[in-house]
């Protein structure tokens, strides 16, 4: 006889008691790393706004690196950065922290990969504001300060948060330098694409098809929320007639 | 109350090198595009980099070069009007004309916002936003903003130019009953030499990054020190001139000799006069430069006619195309007096209203 779907699921839920921690660990990396990636991205786009010359053209192929080089290179890399023997890992050691293999390392990978998106996209987003509001701001008396927060980033916002959402997608997909530097310890820094491949590897095939149905859940609920906004909700109240 | 401006500014086409003390009456900077007009004021306003020289305002340096004196363009005081309005289009035309009151306490802006508004006769817009206004509400909001903060001098950036005709003249009554309660030192570059004329008591004409000349208005359009500031400031009527005597000039171009009321003493190269001060006569009339002249053709604008003519050098020559020599601007009810008239025609050219050019 023939179970209904509720059923199934039940059954299924009672064999193998289901682990919602990647979900979790999924969700707090990739906010905490987008939260770390528009403070930075958006303070290297407005230090890189003020500054010429050719030293600049080095300092754009480094922020840019982690979007060419494969996310195992910049794992590599990290790695290297972080491990006990690295120039970051000793300094943190003397603090009496350790990051390789710990949850903050899921941020950092995901932070460093999402980064060069936020950059490049808050770069463009303030560069097209027009300078002559910039200026009269000035001349009204306002600090750098305040004509960034007033008006620069108010004009530049919609470019600025298209920004975050491709950070934030970017880094919820992160797999290869997440591996790399935190690893795959359930409960801790295993993110749902390292769930994904350890059950695949695992022959867990309904584990795995499980989560990849939570990803594209949350995926699509991202790019909904984002149509939502820049359609329906997306013009700020000034933009409209 | 005085703005004073001494700077060189380089740029790619020539060098900007201009001085000049503008007092609490407007000062009208004319001239072509790409003379350095919009240079100029951004220099002053501390909005270019690269202007060395000395700029002070009320007595208080902006820009002192040799005393590595450069203030930013938020302390020095200087309002600016752009003619592209630039309102911020993510506040209310309040927020806007609040952006540079932070520092006082709400009630005192309160006040500020609504003394500037009803100044400006925009006391209904405060809770709109840009892009629901009219390009001349917007620069009258522009305007508000900028007066808003009691700046110490206003420079104006042709901030009539992106505005239709009838706005434009509303915008420069409005503009001229600011300056008239204003009293601080106001800028304003324009090419449109009637705005100038009509807004400011001082012009300043600018070439090529040059003060070509600088003084009171009338005399800059009675008298032009040169041929290049009586092209800037509208004058069609040339010829090449030599003196003959102390009040009288071959023109050559025009073939005849002209009395003027000007003293020659300096050097002659040209005479000139405005296309609105030739005057039509009746044949036979007993008058120092009166010359028969025939029509060439003419072109009308609703109100008045501008009449190219040909003097008549020699009588009976005849079926080549007439040279133009000068050209008449009259007011049409005039012309309808003196159209149907037989030709030739009798034009005088008085002497006070010609004047001599050394170059």
């Amino acid at each position: 006889m023939p179970m209904a779907p509720t059923a199934l699921a039940a059954q299924i839920a009672f064999d193998t008691p289901m682990d919602w921690s990647p979900l979790w660990i999924s969700l707090e990396t990739s906010f905490t790393a987008t939260l770390v990636t528009l403070v930075a991205g958006l303070a290297a786009a407005v230090w890189r706004e003020r500054h010429t010359g050719p030293a600049m053209a080095f300092v754009d192929g480094i922020c840019l690196l982690p979007l060419v080089l494969p996310p195992t290179v910049v794992g590599f890399f990290l790695l290297l950065l972080f491990g006990h023997n690295g120039p970051l890992g000793k300094l943190l050691l003397r603090l009496g922290a350790t990051v390789v293999f710990s949850w903050p390392a899921t941020v950092i990978a995901a932070s460093v990969v999402a980064f060069p998106l936020m950059y490049l996209t808050a770069r463009a987003a303030l560069e097209q504001v027009d300078s002559r509001y910039l200026e009269a701001a000035r001349t009204l008396g306002a600090s750098e300060w305040r004509v960034f927060w007033g008006v620069a980033l108010p004009l530049a916002w919609p470019g600025v948060l298209a920004g975050t959402i491709l950070a934030f997608a970017r880094a919820l997909g992160e797999f290869g330098a997440t591996l790399m530097l935190a690893g795959n310890i359930p409960g801790k820094t295993a993110t749902i694409p390292i769930a994904i491949y350890f059950a695949v590897e695992a022959d867990d095939v309904q584990r795995a098809v499980g989560w990849c149905l939570a990803d594209v859940a949350i995926s699509l609920a991202l790019l909904g929320g984002l149509y939502y906004w820049t359609h329906a909700h997306g013009r700020a109240r000034w933009d409209r007639h | 109350m005085s703005l004073e401006v001494q700077i060189e500014k380089k740029l790619p086409e020539f060098t900007l090198d201009v001085s000049f003390t503008a007092d609490s009456t407007p000062l009208s900077i004319l001239g072509p595009s790409g003379a350095g007009k919009t240079m100029l004021l951004r220099s002053i306003a501390g909005l270019e980099r690269g202007a060395r020289g000395r700029i002070a305002l009320n007595g208080r340096a902006l820009l002192d070069t040799e005393n590595r004196v450069l203030v930013p363009a938020r302390s020095r005081r200087i309002g600016i009007l752009f003619q592209q309005f630039a309102l911020f289009p993510h506040r209310t035309v309040a927020e806007n004309i609040c952006f540079g009151l932070q520092k006082l306490p709400r009630d005192q802006q309160a006040r500020r916002l609504a003394d500037v508004l009803e100044r400006t006769h925009i006391s209904g817009l405060g809770e709109r936003y840009p892009r629901q206004l009219s390009g001349g509400e917007q620069q009258r909001v522009a305007l508000a903003r900028a007066l808003a903060v009691e700046p110490e001098a206003l420079l104006l950036d042709e901030p009539l130019s992106a505005l239709d005709s009838h706005l434009r003249s509303q915008m420069e009554m409005q503009l001229q009953e600011t300056f008239l309660a204003y009293r601080r030192p106001a800028l304003l570059v324009t090419h449109n030499i009637e705005e100038a004329y009509r807004l400011s008591e001082q012009i300043l004409v600018l070439s090529r990054g040059r003060v070509a000349a600088l003084g009171a208005k009338d005399a800059i359009f009675r008298r032009p020190g040169s041929l290049e500031v009586a092209r800037l400031t509208g004058c069609k009527n040339f010829s090449r001139a030599r003196a003959i005597s102390e009040h009288v000039v071959e023109a050559l171009d025009w073939g005849c000799q002209l009395r003027v009321a000007q003293s020659l003493a300096g050097p002659v190269a040209h005479v000139g006069i405005r296309a609105h001060q030739l005057d039509f006569v009746e044949a036979g009339t007993e008058q120092e430069n009166v010359f028969p002249c025939r029509l060439v053709r003419s072109a009308e604008t609703p109100f008045r006619i501008t009449l190219y003519l040909c003097l008549d050098r020699a009588p009976g020559e005849s079926g080549e195309i007439p040279r133009v020599d000068l050209q008449a601007e009259v007011f049409k009810e005039k012309w309808q007096r003196f159209r149907d008239q037989p030709l030739p025609w009798h034009l005088r050219l008085a002497p006070e209203s010609l004047f001599v050019m050394p170059d």
